[in-house]
């Protein structure tokens, strides 16, 4: 009876998308307030619609109710609590019900949150929310829908998955969700923007709140994914420049692009053009993602709930709904007021070079993705485009973009002082360069590259306390009015310099941990013992471990460092009896700001004298790596939390999370 | 120098932007360009590679069924086994952890480079993780040679099905 609720509330919540789009559309043609304020109670109908469905689904997730196709595909009766949860949104039917609730979610919060935007502009974006609404909905509802029934329902699921089964990845699919599907809004705002013909200050600062939320969720969602590839997968990487991966990447490029237009146009009225293509390109590149990860038509390491012909629908709509988007912007964006003159040498320049390399990056990382379609379209050749591609594309535009990013802060609007930059980055340059220069002299193996990143990251820090210094006057002007003057910060400032930092510490963990990690891979009996990075590992006994729904072989590993003991590692080889699978638990041993990474591979060798392939690695700084993406998303939330955007933000979250 | 800019200030503006664009724009294709000729791995399958004889120490993926038979797990981590497809096979040499269902008689796609004398050494060797997934660049070369099986040939391991992610396992 559940499924059919959440199923007739699907269909009901599709009706009310539709009312939503036209209502909202006749109010604004008829400058009609009333029609408008009825398109918007349709955007919180549809949401509640959504709402109800979600919650049917997870309902018969918890319940095991294994009459629902879906829950049979994907659950099983002893997995956990937590995982029956998230097999609500670990398949292609959850996960696009997942997608419409963010949806809906967005569209009710825009329409009730946007109280104190002009008429006509609210009812435009509410109407183009509703339109997103009814295509994803009528897609959910006629091509995908979760909540089919089976004629003949199974005694028992067939399981998630394992190793989808973890914590990081339970959260992972609802922070990215939110944030691909909060670019909808900002998508919304820019078809908005074009049919008023007005981009204005005032657009810009409405346009912000939303992209800051949604990036900040997104960078969540990446950090989420890249700690499980981390820590699930066994192999010590966190980014593989996978397809799947570019998916969720290039909006985030995009939408890091965007803030830093947005603020040119709030400014300085000046790029609105550019700001709207950006805005409109940020949710093409989620529905880009959306397609490339579920249509199959890319070989990922995470392929995810694959269907090419769903994926053909998937197209169809992103050609619709972004081509009509872009289609608008031709049409209208000549139209748009020009806006303030800038020097050569200014804040505004210095944003627009980090707009121009962060547009040429995400070319590179798109092309890179797609080029082996396009090369197979043309010579009928398979081929793969891997991590050194992108080695060789993507990382010398950004480390061109981190090099300039300090200088950004400091320069003036309008016109920037160059020379007086410099001066006050003079002390950072040093700080960076010693770094680079005690990394290569000290750390061995010796690597320039490596050292060069070292200082890279560096220069990145020490350039926001340089930049904090200057607007505190510190050491210039008295202690007490430094502290006044830091106290007074607004909160947007403390999110810029916090997502500054949070970038300058990732680049040091990335840089770090990808030069000097060490690797050690030997067959061990028990009683054996192997080196890597400085840490002896003795396998002290090899024994098996029943869980709530796998079988492991579980080993106790003692980790020594000169004869000292460090830690005792317990990594697992675990067997799903459902599906059938395998995976490795990793055990890892945190030392300060580094990993020791054990992994427990197959047993080989005969029966009376079994080895097992132990893997080790020593990952230096890898904590870095996701604590500093964790500051930058800490920033935007910091910066939302501004108080011309305060009472914004604490409703729109809550929708979100839905 | 004056001289030479623009009287107009929007002119002028447009000048300094393109000066801004041009050089990140060429920097980026350049690169693009290199990277597309000299980073790209091709993929093949045992009788595809033998036609296209890539230089020994080049990248490639190598896909095909794992010969049943073939397939010797040293306890020193070393595996051999032979890839082969209907006309061609290749002997695979590979260190450390195999994929969980590297079964013999499967689907596997190696990425490495074929040695001086012939023998693939790999890299990484991935394998259905699920038994409807497959490889696509694997699915469409067998396919065209016939030796497709269908989606649902039975794996040993029964027929207890796993949900649709297919993951990569292997080692880095």
């Amino acid at each position: 009876m559940t499924a059919e609720i959440g199923a007739f509330a699907l269909a009901l919540a599709l009706a009310f998308s539709m009312a939503q789009a036209g209502l909202s559309a006749a109010g604004r043609w008829r400058r009609s307030a009333a029609l408008a304020a009825a398109g918007e109670g349709a955007s919180l109908v549809a949401f509640l619609g959504v709402a109800v469905a979600f919650a049917a689904l997870m309902a018969a997730f918890v319940t095991s109710d294994f009459s629902v196709a879906n829950v049979a595909a994907n659950s099983h009766t002893e997995k956990p609590l937590l995982y029956r949860v998230a097999g609500t949104w670990g398949s292609h039917e959850g996960s696009m019900l997942l997608w419409c609730l963010a949806l809906t979610g967005f569209g009710a919060a825009v329409a009730w949150l946007g109280r104190d935007l002009p008429a006509g502009l609210r009812a435009v974006t509410v109407a183009t929310q509703g339109v997103l609404g009814t295509v994803f909905l009528a897609y959910t509802v006629f091509a995908s829908n979760p909540l089919a029934r089976l004629a003949q329902p199974p005694v028992e699921g067939r399981s998630l998955n394992p190793l989808l089964q973890d914590p990081a990845l339970a959260f992972h699919p609802p922070f990215l969700y939110a944030g691909y599907v909060g670019f909808s809004v900002v998508f919304s705002f820019a078809v908005a923007a074009l049919v008023e013909g007005r981009v204005d200050a005032a657009w810009a600062r409405w346009v912000r709140p939303w992209t800051l939320a949604a990036w900040s969720f997104l960078t969540i969602g990446i950090t989420l994914g890249a700690f499980w590839a981390y820590y699930e997968l066994g192999w010590g990487g966190w980014w593989f420049w996978d397809p799947v991966e570019n998916a969720s990447f290039m909006p985030w490029l995009v939408a890091a692009a965007l803030l830093h237009s947005a603020i040119v146009t709030e400014k300085r009225g000046a790029l609105a053009g550019w700001t709207v293509f950006l805005a409109l390109a940020a949710f093409t590149f989620s529905m880009l993602g959306a397609f490339l990860v579920r249509s199959g038509v890319l070989t990922s390491v995470h392929a995810f709930a694959v269907d090419p012909t769903r994926g053909v629908l998937l197209l169809i709509i992103l050609g619709v709904t972004a081509g009509s988007g872009f289609a608008l912007f031709a049409w209208r964006a000549p139209t748009f007021a020009r806006g303030g003159v800038f020097a050569p040498v200014s804040r505004e320049s210095a944003l627009v070079l980090n707009n121009v390399l962060l547009a040429a990056a995400t070319a590179t990382v798109l092309l890179g993705t797609l080029f082996p379609l396009i090369r197979e379209a043309a010579t009928g050749e398979s081929i793969s485009v891997g991590p050194p591609y992108f080695n060789l594309t993507f990382t010398p535009l950004m480390a061109a973009l981190l090099i300039l990013l300090p200088a950004g802060p400091l320069l003036g609007w309008k016109r920037g002082d160059a020379l007086g930059v410099m001066q006050r980055l003079g002390l950072a340059a040093i700080l960076a360069l010693l770094v680079g220069a005690l990394a290569f002299g000290l750390i061995s193996p010796r690597h320039a590259w490596g050292s060069a990143g070292l200082a890279l990251g560096m220069w990145l820090i020490a350039g926001v306390f340089a930049e904090l210094a200057e607007r505190t006057r510190a050491f210039r002007a008295p202690g007490a009015e430094s502290w006044r003057r830091l106290t007074g910060l607004p909160r947007g400032a403390w999110g810029m310099t916090l997502a500054h930092l949070g970038l300058g510490v990732f680049v040091l963990g990335a840089c770090f941990e990808t030069t000097w990690k060490a690797e050690a891979a030997e067959a061990l009996p028990v009683g054996g013992g192997l080196d890597v990075g400085g840490y002896h590992l003795l396998v002290e006994r090899i024994g098996g471990v029943d869980g709530p729904n796998y079988e492991a072989e579980r080993a106790l590993i003692r980790v020594t460092r000169g004869g000292r003991e460090i830690c005792t590692a317990q990594p697992e080889r675990r067997f799903y009896p459902a599906g059938g699978q395998t995976t490795s638990e990793v055990s890892i041993c945190t030392r300060g700001l580094s990993h020791l990474y054990i992994v427990l591979g197959e047993r080989r060798g005969p029966a009376d004298a079994p080895v097992w392939l132990v893997r080790a690695y020593w990952n230096p700084l890898a904590l870095l790596i996701f604590l500093g993406p964790a500051i930058m998303a800490l920033g935007g939330a910091v910066s939302l939390s501004d108080r011309r955007l305060r009472l914004a933000v604490g409703r729109k979250r809550r929708e979100a999370q839905g | 120098m004056t001289g030479f800019l623009p009287k107009s200030r929007k002119a002028r503006r447009r000048l300094y932007l393109i000066a801004a664009i041009a050089p990140v724009l060429a920097l980026a294709a350049g690169l693009t360009l290199w990277g597309l000729r000299d980073s790209i791995s091709f993929f093949y399958t045992p009788s595809q590679a033998a036609a296209a004889k890539p230089p020994a120490g080049r990248s490639i993926q190598l896909g095909g069924l794992v010969k049943p038979g073939s397939v010797h797990k040293s306890p020193d981590g070393r595996v051999e086994f032979v890839v082969s497809d209907s006309t061609a096979s290749d002997k695979v040499v590979y260190q450390g952890d195999l994929p969980d269902l590297f079964r013999e008689g499967q689907g596997i796609v190696a990425t490495g480079a074929y040695r001086d004398d012939g023998v693939f050494q790999a890299k990484q060797v991935l394998a259905k993780h699920d038994e409807r997934y497959m490889p696509r660049d694997l699915e469409k070369a067998l396919k065209a040679q016939g030796e497709w099986r269908g989606d649902g040939a039975t794996p040993s391991y029964g027929k207890a099905a796993a949900p649709r992610t297919g993951d990569q396992s292997g080692d880095l």
